[in-house]
């Protein structure tokens, strides 16, 4: 919202800076208070990400201090964690993994949304309520089904058992067909009269349309599956097919937790996701921003 | 290029038939208009026609082929949208392109058929651009290029200038009558804007409530009105309805005056008497109307006046000279030859 609301100011703070430097005239309290709320939620925001690299940057006997700049700031602790093999093997098989769940949701979830949307059939009411209801069954009921399957089809500790839950989500395919609403019929028929078939409609014409909704499926997905800790954790047992965070909380041994590698894991895994979320920023407070016209 | 028949053309959502079996032969080239009032099944016959929407009975040919079960793209139809519908990703020239998405022409034949299609609508310039950066008018010619490139035995409109403002309506509408001068098509044109429909058809099809009321050239139409739903919809203002009771060979109006219809008319029978406002002369020997102006509304060359009077609010044009000023009582009169008669519980024109 404030970066909804911030541009439409912009000329008038600029207004009164201009016609106000004789009085010297205050900012109004509204904006006063909007701006301190933005600054808290900003404070809020960044702290854990300030403390995560600050303790990253720590001696291990300096972790438990709860001060912010290290009293003997050090990299060895990113020394330690980029020699580890074992960080390199994770780190790959994370980005593996968010990158194909990510292309099949987009893929998948745009494909279901776009038939919910364009197309009358019988049941396809019932088929969406089906879906998004599935919303509503937690993840922590989820994985010991998913486990028995796993283990039925032996999927346990691949890459396969790991992304196979994620592929396709009722989310993305309730967004998608969301947003498809917001395309207009005319061009769908346009393109059937110009001799297209279905597949090539949606993937020519439709997608191409609603690429902001897709850049925002694209960062929730990466992220979310990138992040994701507690299936990657039952499902795989040895330490080649761990994910990053899986393999983080590894870290030490059984009586002590290597927080200061931890974080420095952790520092080093966001970058992917600050890459994909800067290529993808730009569409997704379109797509905010259009979400909203639409309603 | 082909004929196109409609034959027992029906359109049922569930258990609303919103078509009742239109009948229809269109010539090869013929440019014809489908008019009505917004729900008369205009645009619903129109996309059968292009295969969007599913026929629940009867039977559409195109050529000597019937259609009904062919895909749109196998119809040798092209269709230009109300809103344009061209793809707002793509490059002017690829809008036009697409058209061509089905054709086995080689690359250079189809590249030299989108710079006919550009030549002829003088869009050269306008190839590289995209969607956003074109005029409403612009990206109308887009979309009538899109269909051109086609090479279509039959064109369709889908209502193309209502969304464009009065001065370039009025233009576009001159191009596209030009254009169909110039390639002699066979268009269908779909419209609920009666002057529209005047100007550009060679035939006019006047539809309401799923019904065509009348088929035939914009003069018939005209001089000739059916019945008083075309004779209303046709001409504005619209056409004056005057009850009055037959009587024989001379039927004497409340207005003092009397007209003859040129027939014997049944003694008491309700009959509507219908007169165009341009057709009301200011006249005092025979008067068919009486009454005060109420409102008068000056147009330049002429000026419209309200008249109450026995009869209802009456419109007319009179001359813009003619000094009417509002309060004035006036007596008005036409020509007996430009007077119609309708059956009151039909509609329907008599003699």
């Amino acid at each position: 919202m404030s970066l909804a609301t911030n541009p439409g100011q912009l000329p008038r703070a600029s207004v009164n800076a201009v016609f106000a430097t004789q009085t010297k005239k205050p900012a109004n309290m509204g904006q006063i208070l909007r701006w301190m709320v933005l600054f808290l939620g900003g404070i809020l925001m960044i702290a854990p990400i300030v403390y995560m690299i600050s303790t990253s940057l720590k001696w291990p006997h300096e972790v438990y201090n709860v001060n912010l700049i290290p009293e003997e700031p050090t990299i060895e602790n990113y020394t330690y964690v980029l020699e580890d093999g074992r960080f390199y093997l994770w780190f790959v098989n994370s980005i593996i993994i968010a990158l194909i769940t990510t292309v099949s949701n987009l893929f998948f979830d745009s494909l279901v949304g776009y038939t919910l949307c364009k197309f009358r059939f019988p049941g396809r009411y019932i088929v969406f309520i089906a879906i998004l209801s599935t919303l509503m069954i937690p993840t922590e009921m989820l994985v010991i089904p998913w486990y028995t399957m796993s283990q039925a089809f032996g999927w346990l500790d691949s890459y396969w058992g790991i992304m196979f839950p994620g592929l396709m989500t009722a989310f993305g395919t309730f967004l998608m067909k969301q947003f498809f609403e917001s395309v207009p019929n005319d061009f769908l028929e346009a393109a059937r009269i110009d001799g297209l078939n279905e597949f090539q409609i949606w993937w020519k014409i439709a997608m191409p349309l609603v690429k902001p909704a897709l850049a925002a499926l694209a960062i929730f997905v990466f992220l979310g599956n990138w992040t994701a800790f507690l299936w990657p954790l039952i499902v795989t047992n040895s330490v080649e097919m761990y994910t990053v965070p899986v393999g983080l909380s590894g870290f030490g041994d059984e009586v002590d937790v290597a927080w200061e590698l931890i974080m420095t894991g952790a520092a080093i895994s966001t970058i992917p996701t600050l890459i994909v979320f800067l290529i993808f920023q730009r569409f997704i407070i379109r797509g905010v921003v259009m979400a909203g016209l639409k309603g | 290029m082909a004929n196109l028949s409609l034959h027992k053309l029906t359109k049922s959502y569930g258990k609303v038939e919103v078509l009742h079996g239109i009948d229809l032969d269109i010539k090869d080239g013929e440019f014809v208009v489908f008019v009505g009032p917004s729900g008369c099944g205009k645009s619903t016959s129109l996309r059968m026609i292009a295969g969007l929407e599913d026929i629940t009975a009867g039977e559409i040919r195109i050529g000597d082929r019937v259609v009904n079960n062919l895909e749109p793209k196998d119809r040798d139809i092209a269709m230009v949208f109300q809103n344009y519908a061209i793809y707002p990703h793509m490059t002017v020239r690829k809008n036009i392109a697409f058209g061509l998405w089905t054709s086995s022409l080689s690359k250079a034949e189809k590249a030299k058929r989108i710079e006919d299609v550009a030549r002829i609508l003088d869009m050269t310039d306008l190839l590289e651009r995209k969607p956003s950066q074109l005029s409403g008018g612009q990206r109308q010619r887009v979309a009538i290029g899109r269909a051109m490139v086609r090479q279509p035995a039959v064109f369709l409109f889908d209502e193309p200038l209502s969304n464009l403002d009065a001065q370039l309506r009025t233009q576009m509408r001159l191009e596209i009558k030009k254009l169909h001068q110039q390639v002699g098509n066979t268009i269908i044109f779909v419209t609920h804007d009666q002057v529209e429909a005047m100007t550009l058809a060679d035939r006019i099809v006047i539809m309401k409530d799923g019904h065509i009321q009348q088929v035939g050239t914009p003069e018939e139409v005209f001089y000739s009105p059916a019945n008083t739903f075309v004779a209303q919809f046709i001409g504005a203002p619209s056409m004056n309805m005057i009850n009055i009771t037959g009587g024989g060979e001379e039927i004497r109006l409340k207005s003092g005056g009397s007209i003859n219809p040129g027939k014997t008319t049944q003694d008491g029978r309700e009959m509507l008497l219908g007169v165009r406002p341009d057709d009301l002369t200011i006249e005092t020997d025979n008067p068919i109307v009486t009454g005060k102006v109420v409102v008068r509304e000056p147009l330049g060359s002429e000026t419209l006046i309200y008249v109450n009077g026995p009869d209802g609010e009456i419109v007319a044009k009179v001359p813009g000279k003619s000094g009417v000023l509002v309060g004035d009582d006036v007596k008005l009169g036409a020509a007996p030859e430009t007077l119609h008669f309708f059956d009151t519980e039909t509609g329907a024109a008599l003699l």
